[in-house]
């Protein structure tokens, strides 16, 4: 099988290894191409981004203005922080060169003189790794002006490392360019988007890590070679984290489309003690939940996933097995987003907070079942309404993990309403339409 | 009192701000090394930061305190850190934390009386495959129970 990202060859992170098995070999045939036909080969090798939103990477960098007196900058995304996700650190541990190569192709296929690597403040092992992998690279000349000499052409840029502190919403692209300007974590409002308007106001691209440790294989190997890996829609490979009650659990890279069953039982040895599956969360704890009597055919790709009800995100798979107390996952995922809320939407700030104490209500047995028409209202009040995707990714496991399994959170609610209270909510129940439809 | 960078720190920041084009932007690298430096983030320590750097001290009040991995006040020489999100929590994190809790008589964000510990309930550390994980200070310990956080936690010194 196709192994890209993590090539599983010895001691590859060390740079004589890289460069004996092709290291820059790619960055050698890409300065000799325009820009244009770089960017070409990526948009028709159909390379999909690997941090969430599964964007086409070679569209992305053709919004970036070709001629433009502003300096134009690359930001790396590797914040990794969405829960189940722990697919970048493996990156940096085993394959640091061909991030850096990647790097320098994409800085050179959009202009960029700079690029950013950030990577989350948590990673201090991973940092001090990627940060020698970097050096080594200046001291090699891959980086820097002596670029120029090594690879014989016009072009150089630099690769600098930024830490982040703990802020989750820094994963979010317009977030990570505040962090990095030295502001707090706040999104920005979009349009304009960073390729008019990004770091200090000039143009800049942000991709995954994963994405750009792609990019060399392509440029060396050809975009049709890519193009035929996996799935036809999401091409190339994938870096699935496997995380929960899975008797393998870890960091495995596949071709994109394999059968979420696969994956489970085959790879990664299935659930302890051969329990049942009671549900699957696909690519994060943001993303929806699927039903695990409902996982025959889903396949781990944007669109298969997409059919099926949920999202790819950052592939950070998490299984929960049959005994699991879903109303305790929740109640733990609503906790995470209502402390990384940034604060700045007034939907998020409040609905996050209200989320977590309606389910710590029903945790205390004293909830009632007009909670969870309450709580899928406040779910989709935040959707949508919010400057960034956090807003969604805290809305979504509510609403989804409620509504895929009502008959498991009716078991946690008391029949009836026990509050003599004459208020809206409550009021609205027992009509034929449920409040979450009203809302809607 | 006053806090002033030592003279290999000032060589320090001095690389770090040749990495952005603006002074602003080295306010998060700059409180990491009077992180280092100090042990935590005190008005002195942002006063001088914001000097140094030639930015508005409110500039580093607010990064100083959006940022978890900040602190602002002093922690402990072992600052432990017990993931308790999903993955983890899958995996017995819960009765980890609470064990841990009992062991070291801190709760979330104490500091034991000698300095020596101070204990943080986090959230996702990027170790979801390694669960439970804790760390302490920069390092990851995976794939623990209880008996081997208590192996590590007693060989602190």
């Amino acid at each position: 099988m196709e192994k890209i990202v993590l090539p599983g060859i010895p001691d590859y992170n060390v740079i004589e290894i890289y460069l004996a098995n092709g290291g820059f070999d790619a960055a050698r045939k890409g300065f000799v191409q325009t820009t244009d036909e770089i960017i070409d080969q990526v948009k028709k090798s159909g390379l999909r981004g690997r941090g969430g939103a599964a964007f086409l990477t070679g569209l992305k960098w053709s919004f970036m203005p070709k001629s433009t007196p502003k300096p134009k900058y690359l930001c790396i995304n590797g914040d990794e922080s969405e829960p189940g996700s722990f697919k970048d650190r493996q990156i940096f541990e085993d394959n640091p060169f061909q991030l850096v190569e990647g790097i320098i192709i994409t800085c050179y296929a959009i202009g960029a003189k700079t690029a950013y690597l950030y990577i989350r403040g948590e990673y201090g092992k991973w940092i001090r790794l990627m940060q020698n992998a970097v050096d080594e690279a200046y001291a090699r000349g891959f980086l820097g002006e002596r670029m120029k000499e090594t690879f014989g052409t016009e072009f150089s840029c630099d690769l600098f490392i930024h830490k982040g502190a703990g802020a989750y919403i820094c994963g979010e692209e317009s977030s990570l360019m505040n962090s990095i300007e030295g502001l707090r974590g706040y999104p920005r409002v979009k349009p304009p988007f960073p390729a008019q308007n990004g770091l200090w106001g000039c143009p800049t691209t942000i991709n995954n890590v994963e994405t750009i440790t792609n990019v060399p294989a392509i440029i060396k190997n050809g975009w049709e070679w890519f193009s035929k890996i996996g799935a036809p829609r999401h091409p190339g490979t994938i870096l699935i984290g496997l995380s929960g009650h899975i008797n393998k659990p870890g960091v495995y890279e596949l071709p994109t489309g394999i059968l979420l069953t696969d994956l489970i039982y085959n790879i990664a040895g299935g659930v302890p003690g051969d329990k049942k599956i009671k549900c699957v969360i696909p690519g994060g704890s943001s993303m929806p939940p699927l039903r695990g009597d409902q996982l025959e055919g889903i396949r781990m790709d944007a669109e298969s996933l997409k059919d099926a009800g949920s999202a790819i995100g950052t592939a950070g798979v998490i299984v929960l097995d049959e005994d699991t107390d879903l109303l305790k996952v929740l109640l733990r995922i609503a906790r995470f987003y209502h402390h990384e809320s940034c604060g700045q939407c007034t939907p998020c700030r409040e609905g996050t907070g209200w989320m977590e104490k309606t389910l710590l209500r029903l945790d205390k047995g004293s909830g009632t079942s007009s909670d969870l028409d309450l709580l899928v209202s406040i779910a989709n009040n935040i959707e949508g309404n919010t400057i960034c995707a956090l807003g969604d990714a805290a809305a979504w496991p509510v609403r989804f993990m409620i509504t895929r399994f009502l008959d498991e959170f009716e078991k946690y609610v008391q029949k009836g309403i026990s509050l003599p209270v004459p208020n809206k909510v409550h009021s609205m129940r027992n009509t034929a339409v449920p409040l979450a439809d009203i809302a809607k | 009192m006053s806090f002033k960078f030592t003279d290999a720190n000032l060589t320090r920041i001095a690389d770090v701000r040749n990495k952005y084009p603006a002074p602003l932007a080295s306010v998060m690298p700059v409180l990491y090394i009077a992180q280092e430096q100090n042990g935590y983030i005190s008005i002195e320590v942002m006063e001088e930061v914001a000097e140094l750097l030639g930015i508005d001290k409110v500039n580093v009040l607010s990064v100083a305190t959006f940022y978890t991995m900040y602190h602002t006040k002093p922690m402990g020489k072992y600052h432990i850190q017990v993931c308790t999100n999903v993955s983890c929590m899958l995996r017995g994190a819960n009765e980890l934390w609470e064990s841990v809790k009992e062991k070291l008589g801190l709760d979330h964000m104490d500091v034991s009386h000698d300095g020596k510990y101070s204990l943080e309930e986090v959230e996702c550390m990027g170790a979801c495959g390694y669960a439970p994980m804790i760390a302490i200070n920069e390092d990851y310990f995976e794939n623990l129970n209880k008996e081997k956080v208590f192996e590590i936690l007693d060989a602190l010194k």
